[in-house]
């Protein structure tokens, strides 16, 4: 699979991340089938590659392009499919960044934003609702998002705080139990 | 304003460290350092980034680090050149970690995934992710002060101004849950009817 060029893995993933909205989940689907379809990776190659980004920390396409990258032409791969999954928000973005500025005084942009502002808010809730209903299956996990919850809302403590408490908590706890009943 | 960049590095590097469960978990790692513990960004310049975000290609982590990079820079008064360096830098230092975490510890420990260890984590990671995320929403909604040891809790005017701000806000969510909207057509949409009342 070496022939493979580094300017082709580049093209296929900043295609992806020129074109696909709604962040690394809608990102997905789509890595899977372009690379099942070109013959880069194996479809069972891929589910692992998924599993092992989610389970990373990180950005997930980034992981995605990370991963199948280096699978495909090595580290040099990998950092060319990083480079094309990042440069074209980075451009977009830029490109926003730089007009915004410039006309965010203008009252019909305020307008419009003033309108946005809640619609944003109410994406991000339904982004929390989402994930609390396929993550809380049970009281105890209520309870760590009510507890991540208030901590962060209005304790202001820092969200690095919550992930590094609840993974240091969650690996003593599982290894206890493990030693308990092996 | 090495001084500013350097921090901009560091601040980024932890959130891409510490993000795990995608880019709604990112946009609260991302709120807690520039909005609360740095003075860098005010609540309502975050939302119009994270909406810009939302509505725009590209994971959106990337896209809230790019917007955020700049913003920094250009609010600190350095202007374009500098906010280019800024979110140059910010994507960089976000995406780092990733490739660290990937050379040093996936590929020796490349069956850690299989673990019970590993599941039991991830089994409590997503519900403080979910809490994450809720409070991500939260801060952008109430303007919460410590004064004195006592906590005051008041709606952030910014953002919701009044009763249309709050009709909006249930159309939208009403509209994202059941999945009859994307995001762009409810950012774009909100943004119009945004023009006719406001």
């Amino acid at each position: 699979m070496n022939s493979v060029s580094l300017w082709r893995l580049f093209g296929v993933f900043a295609k992806m991340g020129a074109f696909t909205i709604g962040g690394g989940y809608a990102m997905l689907p789509l890595i899977e089938d372009e690379m099942t379809r070109r013959d880069w990776i194996s479809r069972e190659d891929i589910h692992d590659i998924i599993v092992l980004s989610q389970s990373a920390p990180g950005i997930l396409a980034v992981n995605m392009a990370i991963f199948t990258g280096h699978k495909i032409r090595g580290l040099k791969g990998s950092i060319a499919a990083a480079i094309g999954a990042t440069l074209p928000s980075l451009l977009i973005i830029l490109l926003i960044a730089v007009f915004f500025t410039e006309f965010k005084d203008n009252p019909f942009v305020q307008r419009f934003f003033q309108g946005v502002r809640p619609a944003a808010v109410a994406l991000i809730a339904v982004a929390a609702v989402r994930v609390a209903r396929s993550g809380c299956k049970s009281w105890w996990t209520w309870a760590i998002a009510a507890a991540a919850l208030l901590a962060v809302a209005f304790l202001q403590v820092s969200p690095i705080w919550i992930v590094l408490v609840t993974l240091s908590a969650a690996i003593c706890v599982s290894l206890l139990q493990q030693k308990k009943k092996p | 304003m090495t001084g500013l960049l350097g921090q901009l590095f560091f601040t980024f590097f932890f959130i891409g460290l510490f993000n795990f469960g995608g880019g709604g978990a990112m946009l609260s790692l991302i709120q807690g350092q520039v909005v609360t513990a740095h003075p860098w960004i005010s609540q309502a310049e975050f939302t119009d980034i994270v909406a810009i975000s939302q509505s725009t290609p590209g994971p959106i982590g990337i896209n809230c680090a790019t917007y955020v990079g700049y913003s920094v820079m250009e609010n600190a008064g350095y202007g374009t050149l500098a906010g280019i360096l800024g979110s140059t830098l910010a994507t960089l230092a976000v995406v780092l970690p990733s490739f660290i975490v990937f050379f040093l510890i996936i590929r020796i420990f490349n069956k850690f995934h299989e673990s019970r260890t590993f599941a039991d984590t991830m089994r409590a990671m997503r519900p403080a992710v979910a809490g994450l995320i809720g409070a991500a929403a939260l801060v952008l909604i109430f303007q919460s002060d410590w004064e004195g040891g006592r906590l005051g809790v008041s709606l952030l005017r910014e953002n919701f101004p009044d009763w249309k701000a709050w009709a909006l806000f249930a159309a939208a969510f009403a509209l994202g849950i059941t999945k009859k909207a994307g995001p762009i057509v409810i950012i774009l949409g909100a943004g119009v009817l945004g023009l006719l009342i406001y």
